[in-house]
């Protein structure tokens, strides 16, 4: 199934075509050759290309063309033995040694490190010297000799898999262990299968020739291509041609089955691609934004929309406006795919490769904006939206910090916590070493690290889950940031760690006047940690706000069942037999309807719900802002809620059975 | 050793589907590290089910594992309707714990993305050698018990989400039509709706199966929902058992009360107290000092450690492993004002 995904490039359809070509053409031989292998005709000897020899003839008046492919078999099958010899010693060694643990892995991998010491060409010699000239068996010898590395590649990735939890359900479920190796294990190895394979067997082709050059080959008057270029080689002054086509031929196969095994590989990385972030800006924009934020705001987003691909891409967010006054701390919530973290990222420019900001700005007012131009601008303001990747690393770190997810992976395991920590705060702060090391252990007390001394001597891997996130916090203090975008900070961690790192980041908006846009799944750090909240579904903010307003009083349906559908209930409430669940899936981005998208599964959707909804105040946000279809206090709903209990939900829900 | 004696405060009833004794697993060598699973005993009745709460570290999914024979155990008993399967291999399991069944935790890598839905379901009804004929229903039936079309069996894993998959592991785990299933962390990956779909499920198997069901999760609100009985685990020890209600809302440890305490509602200002209670607990930070091997496991945490705590470790009284048992009620949060 993946083989022919590599055979979509022109490398790997060239490099295959011609393996195939060799192969037909040397089983084939026999039929079609113009002449006999030793067929002479001593008035051409070392004859150039003509029309009766094709390829030209040798110093006996032998056609070239017909020894070079009558000598292909023995040439390519004795390699292709040693390639069969080498799977078939090192992948069920690997397999083994994966499933049997310790002890077994170690005394295969001694084993195989012994054959790995071994110079495969002084053994391949010796074994002549003692048998004799035997291609075939030969190449057996190189296999086993092979088996060694392909045992060492393949054991890791046996390893990983047997990992996978569908190898313990399988297990589990009493599934033998061959059963669990053939059905498992190996079919996900079948990629680097063929890749090790077309490289193994160009090696063995070219030791297999390497050998008959030196008169280790089939017996000389059988042709072999190692014994066609030692004849050719005595010929090098008088007739150089000859040595032009086994030369060619030979180098074509060593040079397609790389190309078969590159074309291979590559296919599995553009299956495995995972977007990357930073990508250059394009900086063709529908620049449809405003011009400048409403007075005294920090961050102010109007109709952003987030696009892969361009303008007329796929959207993944569409028209999503909110604006954050200083100090204060905004949470994104929504479930997985509705456009929060690609929101939150689309800020500082941190989207991954191929999505782009195709609309809408995103004004900030970044450095002291103490001085405004005579409109009231903000004249310190700028529109990220607009800005080259340049200017905006230039704003990542010093204005806009980022924590994400997982703190493991933001901590270079290399480097110390120190020099993580220094590195940056040298760059930003333009100080000296033990200056940036005093500032460093300042951050990690302000992150509630105690034994700071300790911690900046510590490697990543020495740290808890809930310490890496302190560090990872101060890191993000380091250019003394105005706004912290944090994704997810706190999913990763336990619950009373969580609590810990909840507290740590309230305690920094109070003393150091930060603002915070938090993204989350989940409504109780929201209601824990955030000021102002947006409940992103589909790409769209549905329903903003305070987050008393939002949480106690949702106004959207959406809202109001992703609250219901939350287990955790305060102590003293009781827990419902069942949960009131939204029955459907999210629709995926291409099937967002014109209208209302939360429609389908909504329980009071009407014929209204199709034509597109804007976002109207709400939350009594006229009388706030003054400013409708912006800031706090919005929803998008033609039947917005006026109290909960207004939601009809399906309790329970269709006992088990939605769609 | 402490003589741990199980004390669920709900009785059992029926004689359990399931019970652990004195569990105890170690990843490396005795004496250099502490073990895993330490002295962990509990039963599970059928039509029952039995959260098993802690966080990362607590020994929670290595139980599990030691249930389903993953994890040899290195002493204690594991009994399956009154039979020892402690030391059984994978291999006699296939005669002995055909009842057993195990849905994991990430539906992304619990099912082989190479294989048909309906080629995952086959798997476990070839090991029990049901004929191909009656193969294709028991998978539609369970399909059906899940919620799922018929058609999902032609169809690969990448065709369906993450609660649906999870909907499907747990299908695989019906198929057999088991007794008994360990359920690791079945929903913690999930969102919050489709997490509910899940939980909705697995209650309505549990009432009309009579499934004992093992419920592994580090998320109180989530087992409060499912179970009615609940083990909560610190560093591979229990620190109390009990009824769900119980531990959940009038909790007798106080790294119970530390747990439900951390665990953020939904409104604001509910929140906002719980915080400040919580925060007024004096609970020490998660990446303290590791505890000393003799004491309880909580003793550099917890706010009512006295030395005693340091020295000794607590036996397993009326359900609650805590020296100062008496005096953690005043630790308690204050219920919600009415």
């Amino acid at each position: 199934m993946r083989v022919p995904r590599a055979l979509r490039t022109v490398g790997g359809v060239l490099s295959a075509a011609w393996l195939v070509f060799l192969l037909l053409a040397s089983v084939t031989a026999s039929w079609w050759l113009p002449y006999q292998v030793d067929a002479q005709d001593p008035a051409h000897t070392l004859a150039g290309p003509s029309a009766s020899h094709w390829l030209g003839t040798d110093d006996l008046g032998r056609d070239v063309l017909s020894r070079i492919a009558a000598g292909s078999w023995i040439s390519v099958g004795p390699a292709l033995l040693a390639v069969v010899v080498a799977f078939g010693i090192g992948i069920p060694l690997a397999l083994l040694a994966a499933e049997h643990g310790r002890w077994v892995e170690h005394g295969f991998s001694r084993f195989a490190e012994l054959l790995l010491a071994l110079p495969s060409i002084v053994i391949l010699l010796a074994f002549v010297g003692a048998v004799g000239v035997h291609p075939w068996a030969i190449m057996t010898v190189l296999g086993v000799l092979l088996s060694a590395p392909v045992y060492r590649i393949f054991l890791g990735q046996a390893q990983s898999l047997r990992t996978q939890l569908y190898v313990d359900a399988a297990r589990v479920n009493g599934v033998s262990s061959l059963r669990v190796n053939l059905r498992h294990v190996l079919p996900a190895m079948a990629t680097t299968i063929a890749v090790q394979a077309a490289q193994l067997f160009a090696i063995s082709v070219l030791i297999e020739a390497g050998l008959a050059f030196m008169g280790f080959g089939p017996s000389v008057p059988s042709p072999s291509w190692g014994g066609l270029i030692a004849a050719a080689s005595q010929h090098v002054y008088d007739d150089p041609w000859l040595m032009v086509p086994t030369g060619v031929v030979l180098a074509l196969t060593v040079i397609a089955a790389n190309g078969l095994a590159d074309a291979v590989a590559g296919g599995r990385e553009r299956e495995a691609a995972t977007p990357r972030h930073r990508k250059p800006r394009t900086s063709v924009r529908a620049a449809t934004g405003g011009t400048h934020a409403t007075e005294g705001m920090l961050l102010d987003v109007r109709d952003l929309t987030v696009a892969v691909g361009g303008p007329d891409g796929p959207a993944l967010v569409t028209g999503v406006s909110f604006a954050l006054p200083p100090g204060t701390v905004l949470g994104l919530v929504g479930e997985s795919g509705c456009g929060k973290t690609m929101t939150a990222r689309a800020l500082p420019g941190l989207l991954p490769e191929g999505v782009e900001v195709t609309g809408g700005s995103v004004w900030f007012a970044g450095r002291d904006s103490a001085d405004r131009d005579s409109a009231g601008r903000d004249s310190a303001g700028r529109d990220l939206a607009g800005l080259p990747d340049k200017e905006l690393q230039a704003i990542r770190g010093r204005e806009i910090a980022v924590i994400s997810q997982e703190p493991m992976v933001a901590l270079d395991p290399m480097f110390s916590v120190g020099y993580q920590l220094t590195q940056p705060i040298r760059r930003f702060r333009g100080v000296g070493r033990a200056e940036a090391r005093r500032i460093a252990a300042e951050l990690l007390g302000q992150v509630g690290i105690v034994d700071a001394g300790r911690m900046l001597r510590s490697y990543p891997h020495q740290l808890s889950g809930g310490m890496a996130q302190r560090v990872c916090i101060a890191l993000a203090l380091t250019g003394s940031p105005k706004l912290l975008i944090a994704d997810e900070p706190t999913t990763a961690l336990d619950v009373t760690v969580q609590a810990e790192i909840l507290s740590l980041l309230r305690a920094l908006v109070r003393t150091t006047g930060l603002s915070v846009i938090i993204v989350s799944h989940d409504p109780g750090v929201v209601a824990d940690l955030c000021d102002e909240v947006a409940v992103m579904y589909a790409g769209q903010v549905v329903e903003s706000g305070t987050v008393a307003e939002v949480l106690g009083q949702p106004a959207h349906p959406y809202t109001a069942a992703l609250l219901a559908a939350n287990p955790h209930v305060a102590e003293g409430l009781p827990v419902p037999e069942r949960l009131p669940s939204i029955p459907g899936t999210v629709p995926a981005p291409p099937d967002w309807p014109a209208g209302c998208r939360f429609a389908s599964r909504c329980s009071l959707a009407t014929a209204e719900c199709a034509a597109p909804v804007p976002a109207t105040p709400a939350h009594g946000a006229a009388k706030v802002h003054g400013a409708a279809n912006h800031g706090t206090g919005t929803v998008r709903c033609v039947h917005p809620l006026s109290s909960p209990a207004e939601l009809p939900v399906p309790h329970p829900v269709e006992r088990g059975v939605p769609s | 050793m402490n003589a741990l004696v199980p004390a669920p405060s709900v009785p059992v009833l029926s004689a359990p589907a399931l019970s652990v004794r004195d569990l105890t697993v170690r990843y490396g060598r005795a004496g250099k590290t502490l073990p895993a699973v330490d002295g962990v005993s509990f039963d599970v009745a059928p039509g029952e089910t039995l959260g098993l709460v802690g966080e990362s570290g607590s020994g929670k999914s290595t139980i599990g594992k030691a249930i389903l024979g993953l994890q040899p155990p290195n002493t204690g008993r594991i009994l399956l309707h009154g039979t020892d399967i402690t030391r059984a291999s994978l291999r006699q399991r296939r005669v002995t714990a055909i009842d057993l069944r195990v849905v994991f935790q990430d539906p992304y890598s619990s099912l082989n993305p190479a294989q048909t839905i309906g080629q995952t379901l086959t798997e476990p009804l070839q090991v029990l050698r049901v004929p191909k004929d009656r193969r294709r229903p028991r998978i539609l039936e369970s399909l059906a018990a899940v919620g799922l079309p018929a058609d999902a069996a032609d169809r690969y894993p990448a065709r369906f989400s993450g609660g649906q998959r999870q909907r499907i592991a747990i299908a695989r785990a019906l198929v057999c039509d088991p007794q008994v299933i360990v359920l690791d962390e079945p929903v913690s990956a999930l969102d919050l709706s489709t997490q509910a779909q899940v939980l909705n499920l697995l209650a309505d198997l549990r009432d009309s199966r009579q499934l004992a069901l093992l419920f592994i999760a580090h998320d109180l609100g989530v087992v409060r929902f499912l179970a009615q009985r609940v083990v909560v685990l610190y560093r591979g020890q229990v620190m109390e058992a009990g009824g769900a209600e119980e531990v959940t809302q009038r909790p007798r440890h106080p790294y119970s009360i530390a747990l439900t305490a951390a665990a953020p509602v939904p409104q604001p200002a509910e929140q906002a107290r719980r915080r400040a209670a919580r925060e007024a607990l004096g609970v020490g930070p998660a990446g303290a000092t590791p505890p000393a091997a003799a004491g309880c496991p909580f003793a550099t945490r917890c706010p009512l450690a006295t030395d005693v705590c340091h020295r000794e470790r607590p036996p397993l009284v009326a359900g609650v492993a805590c020296h100062h048992a008496d005096q953690v009620a005043g630790l308690r949060l204050p219920t919600r004002a009415a």
